[in-house]
Formats: structure tokens, C-alpha cells, sequence
């Protein structure tokens, strides 16, 4: 259902050409429906993350949209946002650092909480964790891209109006992804809440194996690159 | 646009950065001797600030035709009015030095000795030789007591006497320690007892005639010692009274003229105050001496006896300042209190301005909760640290600066490097730039250079502007009086300009001397065209004349156009002339939020009001063409409701 497999789709030999637009236009108001159905998720939280994943209203595609949405906002807030409000050091921002360094922990932290929730009878599926996940960050982007906007038209001493929105856009998400996850895996609050901690545990023992992994193919490939070497000097 | 706009500023100030190394080669100096940072942090060359204008060492001031003895471990400079003070510290003396119109230094006198008056020291030469001889008798009719004890066979025993003696002597500011006080009674309370029970059992022991003899002396020397004691006490009063002013006896002795004088020894540090009387922290003779401008003494300040002083410490005077009221603030060796305060008459009036212990709650949670009683016990309690040096400014604050802190409490203001105490001690530096004034803001360690700045001295100019030393690297420090920094230079080496043991440093106007203990001499700096400039935008500012700062800020930006402080002064210009747009480019340039926040908030008010026909329309047209909208649906809702009710009926 996502872009990459309809395009992919769309790579093969048209059988029935009305057939395929019918399916893209099926497919497209699917998505403007499960991208217009993030306003009705964050807004009725309970039952939006339920219909959500067992009603099938959301879609990997709009999950996406609004990923790339928000990395787009956090990078347009670091270049856009009134200098009296944010100082970011242009000079030395690199744009696909900045949004890397959002995307990966976020799917880290997708994976971590899938990881360990499978173990204790959650009922997510990666997917859906995921998606639950992209729907909660939709308050973030509805609240920044404005922001942005309005910080220009204030003054530093009317700061606070703009550092309370900003804070409450983020206190929204966290509430979604706590309720989202809730949702999902049919946990209650406290046992959600413990795994939300687990999560972050997991996220850590996740980058720790890869730092491991990534050091020890390193020094095998050291070790291999130094053999080659060593063979080819006695060689010669 | 802004873009295109931004680039032709780069543009502009790469060509003029290109002017300014051209314009500033013939200075002698490579363009990275002075330097500032930016909004970042990160470093930025600037022109030079100061140039060496003269180096005064041995040989330039003549000193081995006057008497043959070059500087030696100079340790402190002192500069007023026209006369620079310097303590050589080596060679236990100050030197005066008087700058003429020329700008050359020559020698006014050398000081190596106070004099006093000759009735002060008879008195005081009366009491110490009548407290010497009141001990001798002590010690007499301790031989005595000993003597008979032996010879009785008993404990050697202490008489009741001896205890209020003793108590009398140390009244008198000789160098007896409370710990040899403390003993005395000690031993009292434990012998009294037993001497009188085992005296008469073992007077057999030894002849009668000796023992009598024996007897006889001490009684004798008892009574001597009685007489000794009143004479030393009528001694005492008589010297209070007269207003003697020697209070560190051992320091004076008669000269072949009959004249009485005291050598100084080891002088670390001089200060002169508004009537001419200067102050020297006389630190080997454990004294501050005040003396009129013709050396005759006036007082001396020796060792509070006051509780407060641990008197186990040598009174250790390093550095001293004097202020209006004639009080004296010493900062003491090993004393970690504060600096030692004396009033004008001479007297001990507490500690003030003590480097308050910050003790951060993790520390204290594990001292407290998850450490023995032994490890607390072994472990430092929190301290205090001293400083390092003192200075105090026109308005009689004291500057202090301190090199014992954190690395990592600089950053955060913790740290506080440098200081300006009120009267109540409290440090209230204005710190209004984004990082507070530490020196460098970040540094390469390697083998010649560790660390953050370690500011050994201090000296603060007109209008409010210090400049600090750091003796790490050799620099220089100018701040404003809003601790923005003005500009940094100096190094380590051995050229003109540089220093490997700068010490000192003081200020003749916006010229700066800076003194190498190591290299002995002083360099004499004289600002650049740069330099001046900045000063005189500065006085202008401060002056309330604005319009001619902005103009004097122009020519800084024509040599330095990266200069914050320009922009700043620049922008406040613009924005007094109700150019508030542009005023917000040179505020933004300057990294200023609130001052741009104001400008803004002046320009927003403008465009509302020349814009506020527009604003109303598109509020209007927002509003309206909704209801229109929804009104007409509704009609149309409506209509066709009516028509169904018609087909209804």
C-alpha cells in the first residue's frame, strides 16, 4: 500500500489501463482519507488509535508524509524561526545531519518498543507501531509551521506566548504516543507507561549492538585487509 | 533577496578585512596578535588594539650606575596620577618611577626603609625590653622551682603565677602562638594537686642546707619576677597611651645616625592613597606598613589578635588596597576568609568578600547519606579558596580576581574568575554578554599551556572598563563595563609584547604597563588607532552622545567588521533616528535579541499603523466571505428543505 509498491506497480506492463487509474484513484482517496483522519485521531485519542490500526483507517503512506513532515518542520524551525527565539548556528548546520539525527532515534525507538512489547503480549505489529507513532507527531507539525510564522511577528519580550505553544504542542505528542501505544497493544496506562520506560532501555542495549557490530566488522576487515597485505608482500 | 543581500555583505567585508591587513602591517606585529570572539565563540582575528610603546627594565631606567641592582623578582606595580610604583620585590624595595612628558620613565627614589619616631621606639623599646626581662625572670624562677624540685624530689611544678603571666605577655603583639598559651593551664590543673601531697613526704631526701638555699632563691626570684611584672605592665600602659604607632618591634633598629628605621623585607605589594600616604604590604615582616610620602611611619598594621584570624597563620600580606575612607583591605597568605579588612585607626574589623563554598546538591547527598564517618572525616570539607589578586576601582569597589575553580563551572558563571565586591562582599560584576567574562572561551592545552585563563591580575579604567591578565598564556583581557569583551592579546615568548611571567598589571590612562617577574621589565602599551577608536566611541556612548559614537563606530568597522560592540552602538544610533528596520540589521548583526526585540517592536508599530487599511481588508475579507458562504449554502439548504416540505404536504 505504500509508495514504493504502487510505483513499483506501476512499473509493470499495463494489462487493463482503466483497471490500474481505477486502483490510483482508490488508493489516493485512501490516503487523503487516512491523512485527514490524523485530525480525528489527535483530537479523540482513545478512539482514533483504535480505529486506527483495527479499522484500518490509517496508512503507511500518510505515516510516512507526516514523518517527512516533521523533520521538514524541525529543519524549517531551525532556519526560519525569528533569531530572537532561536539561535541556530547556521554556518555549521548540515540539513540531513539534522533530520538524521531525528529519523534514526525515532526508529530506533519504534523498533526497541516493538521488540520488547512482542515479548509481553503486546498486539502491535511493527507496522502499526509505527504508524501510531507518525500519527502522534501530527500536533507537532500543526503547532510548529504556524509558529514559525508567528515568531517573526514577535518581540522578545513576548516570548513566553511562543515558548508556551511550543511547549504545549509537545506535551500533545507525548500524550499520543503514550495513549497510541495504550491503544495498540491493549496495555493499561501503568504497564504502558513501565514500557515506555523499557523502550528507552532497549533503544540503548540497540545502539550499543551496533556500535559493537560496526567496531567488530571493523577490525575483521582489518584483520583481513592486513592478511591481503601480509600475502602479497611475501609474494613479492 | 536576503540572500543576494547577505552575500554582497560577506563581499563587503572580505574586501574591507583585505583593507585593514594592509592598512595595519606597518605595526609590527602579525594580524593574530589580537584577537576577539563572536557570537560562536569562535575566534576572530582583529587589528591590534596596543602596540609596545617602551620596555622600562634595569638598563632603561639606569639602576646600575644609581646603585648597581637590577630588578629581581618585581612582583607588583602600583600607578598614581604620574608616578608608577614598583615592588621589587627581590631586592626588598620600591622603586618610584615618574613618567615625564616625553613618555620616558625615570627613577624619583628608591625605598627600602621606614622611618619612625624616636620617642615611639623608646617607648616601645622601654615596654619590649621590660617584657624581655620580665621573661628572663619567668625563666629564672622556673630554674628555681626546678632546682628546689629536684632537690626535693617531686615533680618539677608551676606556680600559680605563672599562669596570669603568661596570659599578660601574650597580650603585647609579640610572636608567642596560643598553642604554647594552651598548654600552660593544662599542666596546671594535673600538678597542682599532686605537688602539695607529694612535697612534704620526700623533702627528706636531700640536705636541709641546700634545700633552704634553694629555697631562698626562689623566693628570691619570685619576688623579682613580681616587681618585673609591674614594671612591665606600667610599660604597656604608658605606650598605649602615647599613641605609639611600632607594633612589630623586631622589625626596627637604630641606624648609625640614631635614626630609627626598619628595612622592608620582601615588599609584595604598594598602594598610595588620595592624601599621598603610601601602603606597603610588607609581607616577610608579617606587616602592612602605612607611612607618609617622606617614609616617616604612620602605622603599622600587624597580625589581628582577633578570634576570627587563625592564629596558628603567619600574618601574610600579598596584596593590598586602600580605599577613600582610608580602610585598608589585605589579602592574607593561607588566610581563606576574605580579604582582612582594617579601619582607618588601625584596628582589625573582620574579613569581608569570602569566595562563597558552592557545594552542589549530588555532593552533598553522598557526603551526607552514603559516606562514613571516616571518609567524611578524611575527606576535604568544602573550603573557601583565596584570591588571587585585588583592585580597587574609582568607585571603591573591589576588583578580585581567583584561578582555583572547575573548568567546567566557567562556562555556566559559576566559576567567577573575576570579581567586583560591594561593601558587604558580594560580587556584582555586570555580566550582560551572552558568556561571562572568563578570558578565553576555548583553548588548545599543550605542553607550554593548559587550561582555561588564570587571571593573576586586574586593573579597571574609566567608565568601568577592566582589563585582566592572564598569566597562562600572557594575555590581556579588555572587558567593558558591561563584560563584553573588547578585545584579547599578548602571548608567551621573549619578543616586545610578549611575557613569561606576567604578574602585574596597571593602567596610566588607556596606556598599560604589565610587569614580568620572569623577564623583569614592564611593557609599556599605548593603544593602536583601532584602540583608541574604541575607547572614544565607548566615552562618547556612555556621554549620551550617541550620534558621534555611531560615527566613531563606523571608523572601528572600517578596521574591524566584525566587531560586535560596533554593530550594537551603531544600531542604537540607527534606532534613536526612528530607522527601526535598519536598526534591526545592525541588531541581529550584533546577536542582540533584546535590543532587536525593541527595535521590532517599534517597527511592527509603524507598519501596523502605515498598513493598518490592508490589514483591516484581509481581516474583513476573512471573515466575511466565510459567513457569505455559509449563509448562502444555509439559503440553499433552506430552498430546497422548503421544496421537500411542499411535496411533503
Amino acid at each position: 500500500m505504500s509508495i514504493a509498491k504502487s510505483a513499483s506497480k506501476s512499473m509493470k506492463p499495463a494489462r487493463n489501463l482503466s483497471a490500474r487509474a481505477e486502483k490510483r484513484k482508490a488508493w489516493r482517496s485512501r490516503y487523503f482519507a487516512s491523512l485527514k483522519y490524523s485530525l480525528y485521531v489527535i483530537t479523540h485519542p482513545f478512539d482514533g488509535f483504535w480505529d486506527l490500526i483495527h479499522e484500518k483507517r490509517g496508512t503507511i503512506a500518510a505515516a510516512n508524509t507526516f514523518l517527512i513532515l516533521f523533520l521538514i518542520t524541525r529543519v524549517l524551525k531551525l532556519l526560519l524561526t525569528s533569531f530572537q527565539f532561536i539561535m541556530a548556528p547556521v554556518q555549521y548546520i548540515n540539513i540531513f545531519e539534522e533530520m538524521g539525527s531525528l529519523a534514526l532515534p525515532f526508529i530506533i525507538l519504534c523498533l526497541a518498543n516493538w521488540a520488547m512489547t512482542t515479548l509481553f503480549d503486546g498486539k502491535g505489529r511493527f507496522k502499526d507501531i509505527y504508524m501510531a507513532m507518525c500519527y502522534a507527531l501530527v500536533p507537532y507539525i500543526l503547532i510548529q509551521i504556524p509558529m514559525i510564522l508567528v515568531s517573526n511577528m514577535l518581540t522578545y519580550e513576548e516570548g513566553s506566548f511562543y515558548s508556551v505553544l511550543l511547549s504545549f504542542s509537545v506535551i500533545w505528542c507525548v500524550f499520543l504516543v503514550f495513549v497510541g501505544l495504550m491503544q495498540i497493544h491493549d496495555y493499561g496506562p501503568g504497564k504502558t507507561f513501565i514500557f515506555l520506560i523499557v523502550t528507552v532501555f532497549g533503544a540503548a542495549v540497540i545502539i550499543f549492538l551496533l556500535l559493537v557490530f560496526f567496531s567488530l566488522l571493523q577490525d575483521a576487515l582489518s584483520y583481513f585487509l592486513s592478511l591481503y597485505r601480509e600475502i602479497v608482500f611475501r609474494l613479492n | 533577496m536576503r540572500t543576494i543581500k547577505r552575500m554582497i555583505a560577506v563581499m563587503c567585508c572580505l574586501i574591507l578585512t583585505a583593507g585593514t591587513v594592509t592598512a595595519f602591517a606597518d605595526d609590527g606585529f602579525s594580524t593574530s596578535y589580537t584577537y576577539g570572539y563572536d557570537y560562536w565563540e569562535d575566534y576572530q582575528e582583529s587589528p591590534d588594539a596596543y602596540r609596545v610603546r617602551t620596555i622600562v627594565d634595569t638598563s632603561s631606567l639606569g639602576l646600575a650606575n644609581l646603585d648597581n641592582q637590577s630588578f629581581r623578582k618585581p612582583q607588583s606595580l602600583f600607578v598614581d596620577g604620574k608616578d608608577l610604583y614598583v615592588c621589587d620585590t627581590g631586592n626588598n624595595r620600591i622603586i618610584q618611577l615618574r613618567v615625564n612628558n616625553k613618555n620616558q620613565f625615570k627613577v624619583t627614589r628608591i625605598i627600602t626603609t621606614v622611618t619612625a619616631d624616636a620617642t615611639n621606639y623608646e617607648l616601645a623599646e622601654t615596654y619590649y625590653s621590660k617584657a624581655e626581662e620580665y621573661e628572663a625572670a619567668i625563666n629564672a624562677r622556673v630554674a628555681a622551682e626546678e632546682k628546689l624540685a629536684e632537690l626535693t624530689g617531686t615533680e618539677s611544678e608551676n606556680s600559680e603565677k605563672e599562669t596570669p603571666a603568661e596570659t599578660e605577655q601574650t597580650e603585647t603583639p609579640a610572636e608567642e602562638t596560643p598553642a604554647e598559651e594552651a598548654e600552660q593551664p593544662r599542666e596546671e590543673v594535673g600538678e597542682g594537686a599532686t605537688a602539695e601531697n607529694s612535697q612534704p613526704q620526700e623533702e627528706k631526701t636531700a640536705s636541709n642546707e641546700e634545700i633552704d638555699a634553694a629555697t631562698l632563691a626562689l623566693e628570691e626570684a619570685k619576688e623579682k619576677e613580681e616587681q618585673i611584672h609591674q614594671e612591665a605592665i606600667e610599660a604597656e600602659e604608658r605606650l598605649k597611651a602615647s599613641g605609639c604607632n611600632i607594633w612589630q618591634y623586631e622589625a626596627w633598629h637604630r641606624d648609625e645616625n640614631g635614626n630609627v628605621v626598619s628595612q622592608l623585607d620582601a615588599p609584595y605589594d604598594v598602594a598610595v592613597d588620595s592624601l599621598g600616604n603610601i601602603f606597603i604590604a610588607d609581607t616577610n615582616n608579617c606587616r602592612i606598613v602605612k607611612m607618609d610620602k617622606d617614609c616617616n611611619l604612620i602605622w603599622e598594621y600587624t597580625k589581628p589578635l582577633d578570634a576570627t584570624f587563625d592564629q596558628s597563620q603567619n600574618f601574610l600580606p600579598k596584596k593590598i588596597v586602600v580605599d577613600v575612607a582610608e580602610r585598608v583591605y589585605g589579602l592574607c597568605q593561607n588566610i581563606n576568609k576574605g580579604l582582612v579588612k582594617f579601619e582607618e585607626d588601625g584596628t582589625f574589623s573582620g574579613f569581608i568578600g569570602a569566595n562563597e563554598v558552592s557545594v552542589s546538591m549530588t555532593d552533598y547527598i553522598w557526603k551526607r547519606y552514603f559516606q562514613t564517618k571516616e571518609q567524611r572525616a578524611q575527606t576535604a570539607n568544602f573550603v573557601p579558596t583565596e584570591y588571587e589578586n585585588i583592585y580597587i576601582d574609582e568607585d571603591g569597589f573591589i576588583y578580585a580576581t581567583t584561578t582555583v575553580f572547575s573548568e567546567g563551572d566557567l562556562k555556566w558563571d559559576k566559576a567567577k574568575p573575576i570579581r567586583r565586591l560591594n561593601s558587604l562582599g558580594k560580587d556584582i560584576l555586570i555580566k550582560n554578554d551572552h558568556y561571562p567574562p572568563i578570558g578565553d572561551l576555548n583553548w588548545v592545552s599543550g605542553s607550554e599551556a593548559t587550561g582555561p585563563s588564570k587571571f593573576v591580575d586586574i586593573t579597571v579604567l574609566n567608565d568601568g572598563m577592566y582589563v585582566a591578565l592572564d598569566r597562562i598564556r600572557g594575555r590581556l583581557f579588555g572587558y567593558d563595563s558591561q563584560g563584553v569583551m573588547l578585545w584579547a592579546f599578548g602571548t608567551k615568548g621573549n619578543v616586545d609584547g610578549a611575557f613569561n611571567g606576567a604578574i602585574s598589571i596597571e593602567h596610566m590612562g588607556h596606556d598599560l604597563l604589565v610587569l614580568d617577574q620572569l623577564k623583569n621589565n614592564i611593557t609599556v602599551f599605548e593603544p593602536t588607532e583601532y584602540g583608541s577608536t574604541i575607547y572614544s566611541a565607548i566615552e562618547t556612548y556612555q556621554k549620551g552622545e550617541y550620534d558621534e559614537s555611531a560615527v566613531l563606530w563606523q571608523d572601528v568597522l572600517k578596521l574591524n567588521t566584525n566587531y560586535t560592540l560596533a554593530f550594537r552602538g551603531i544600531g542604537q544610533a540607527v534606532m534613536r533616528q526612528n530607522k527601526f528596520s535598519e536598526a534591526m540589521e545592525w541588531f541581529k548583526m550584533a546577536h542582540d535579541r533584546e535590543s532587536y526585540g525593541r527595535a521590532f517592536k517599534l517597527y511592527r508599530k509603524e507598519w501596523v499603523e502605515k498598513n493598518i487599511w490592508w490589514i483591516i481588508l484581509v481581516v474583513a475579507a476573512l471573515l466575511i466571505i466565510p459567513l457569505v458562504i455559509g449563509r448562502s449554502k444555509k439559503m440553499k439548504w433552506e430552498v430546497i428543505m422548503h421544496e421537500h416540505s411542499k411535496v411533503r404536504k
